[in-house]
């Protein structure tokens, strides 16, 4: 095979373009649809200050090493979750490439924020692993750049991770869900009293035109030393067999999961974004200032805190009762 | 050849030679899942494989809550 620019050997195929690349070609094809990502969903600007979220897995240090090679002022956050080696290893590829790169990193762990890690969490709260997991890494990833002052929030979910979520919204006819479900979240700002305050940051996918498959090749190409290893939590997961049963359309014709993606942007979306699941009025949650549903008794409080709070709640019924001693007489 | 699979970590023994579209086939990999790495080289579908070569097959889908 050919790349598709010089006509030199190729050293990978991306079926849905209907071409082959070069590791020169196929690097500045990654790097050029980041930027016409950025630009057509009018992501963000030169002069932002951008916290990417980093996990160590071959997607968001692609896309980190992608913006930190286009100039922009883009730090890593790294959040520990606390699942065994697995964390560990993850924490120090993320650490690695930013001593490597000589870029910006801030690592946080949850259980130093909240008390718990992720398996303590799951069993706590006795929620699947991934949907805890998924609550806190959001939670504290908007916390942080709130906290240190960052204009936009970027993760790194790619073409399969959106379209693998948009495939189970689609499933189970969330239309609240795919009312937001977007490249850009805009930030949300809570007027109240005497003034407005910030209560989410700007959120932003550039990886969304770019296959898992793109990501890892770009990886390996640029010699970036990611986690290989699947998160060991995440056995059974749904979202991961979407992907597969996606992928397979995808072999037998190219070109699927873009399709579906940038269709539903462009045809359907529209119609689910005043869905009136959405018409609800927002408040700051009484626990953490975050946004969150405005209810008609008691005090409003965000998922987040509802569920660390009946994490520590069972924590607290599961110890043993502290023994009282008799007064000596 | 020696082929390196991931998740589980585990080496199987295969025939060669082989082009890589044979080889994703005879373990019953979908191409699209996986990228597959010589000597820290990625090769396409057309690629031949002899039977001295050590290959990896390195899947690229991942699970879990997202990045």
């Amino acid at each position: 095979m050919k790349c598709k620019v010089c006509r030199q050997h190729a050293v990978i195929d991306v079926r849905r373009h209907n071409a082959g690349f070069c590791r020169t070609h196929f690097l500045d094809h990654i790097s050029n649809q980041v930027v016409r990502t950025i630009k057509e969903f009018k992501m963000f600007g030169p002069d932002d200050r951008l916290l990417v979220a980093v996990s160590g897995g071959k997607d968001s240090l692609a896309l980190w090493d992608v913006l930190v090679d286009l100039g922009y002022d883009v730090t890593g956050f790294y959040l520990d979750l606390g699942i065994g080696g697995y964390s560990t290893r993850s924490k120090d590829a993320c650490i690695r490439y930013a001593d490597g790169k000589g870029a910006k990193l801030i690592v946080r762990n949850l259980r130093d924020e909240h008390g718990y890690t992720v398996p303590e969490l799951s069993k706590l709260a006795r929620r699947a692993p991934c949907s805890g997991c998924g609550l806190n890494k959001r939670y504290e990833f908007n916390r942080a750049a709130l906290e240190e002052g960052f204009d936009i929030l970027i993760t790194g979910h790619n073409l399969d991770d959106e379209v693998a979520t948009l495939f189970g919204n689609v499933l189970h006819w969330n239309t609240d869900m795919l009312g937001r479900q977007a490249p850009v979240l805009q930030e949300r700002i809570l007027t109240a009293g005497h003034g407005a305050q910030k209560v989410m940051v700007k959120k932003v996918k550039p990886l969304v035109k770019i296959a898992e498959r793109e990501t890892a090749a770009y990886a390996l190409l640029k010699g970036i030393d990611y986690v290989v290893e699947e998160c060991p939590m995440v056995e059974g997961n749904t979202q991961h067999k979407y992907k597969e049963a996606l992928t397979l359309l995808e072999e037998a014709s190219p070109g699927t999961k873009s399709q579906m993606y940038f269709g539903f942007l462009k045809k359907a979306a529209p119609r689910f974004a005043a869905a009136p699941e959405d018409d609800v009025e927002l408040t700051a949650c009484a626990g953490c200032g975050a946004v969150t549903i405005e209810v008609e008794t008691g005090e409003p409080m965000c998922s987040f805190c509802k569920m660390k709070a009946l994490a520590h709640r069972r924590r607290a019924d599961s110890l043993p009762a502290p023994s009282i001693r008799k007064p000596r007489t | 050849m020696r082929v390196r699979l991931r998740n589980p970590d585990r080496t199987v023994e295969v025939s060669g030679p082989r082009d890589v579209s044979m080889l994703l086939q005879e373990l019953q990999i979908v191409p699209e899942a996986v990228l597959v790495i010589r000597n820290a080289t990625l090769l396409t579908r057309d690629e031949t494989l002899n039977e001295d070569d050590e290959v990896e097959v390195r899947p690229v889908l991942s699970g879990g809550s997202g990045p």
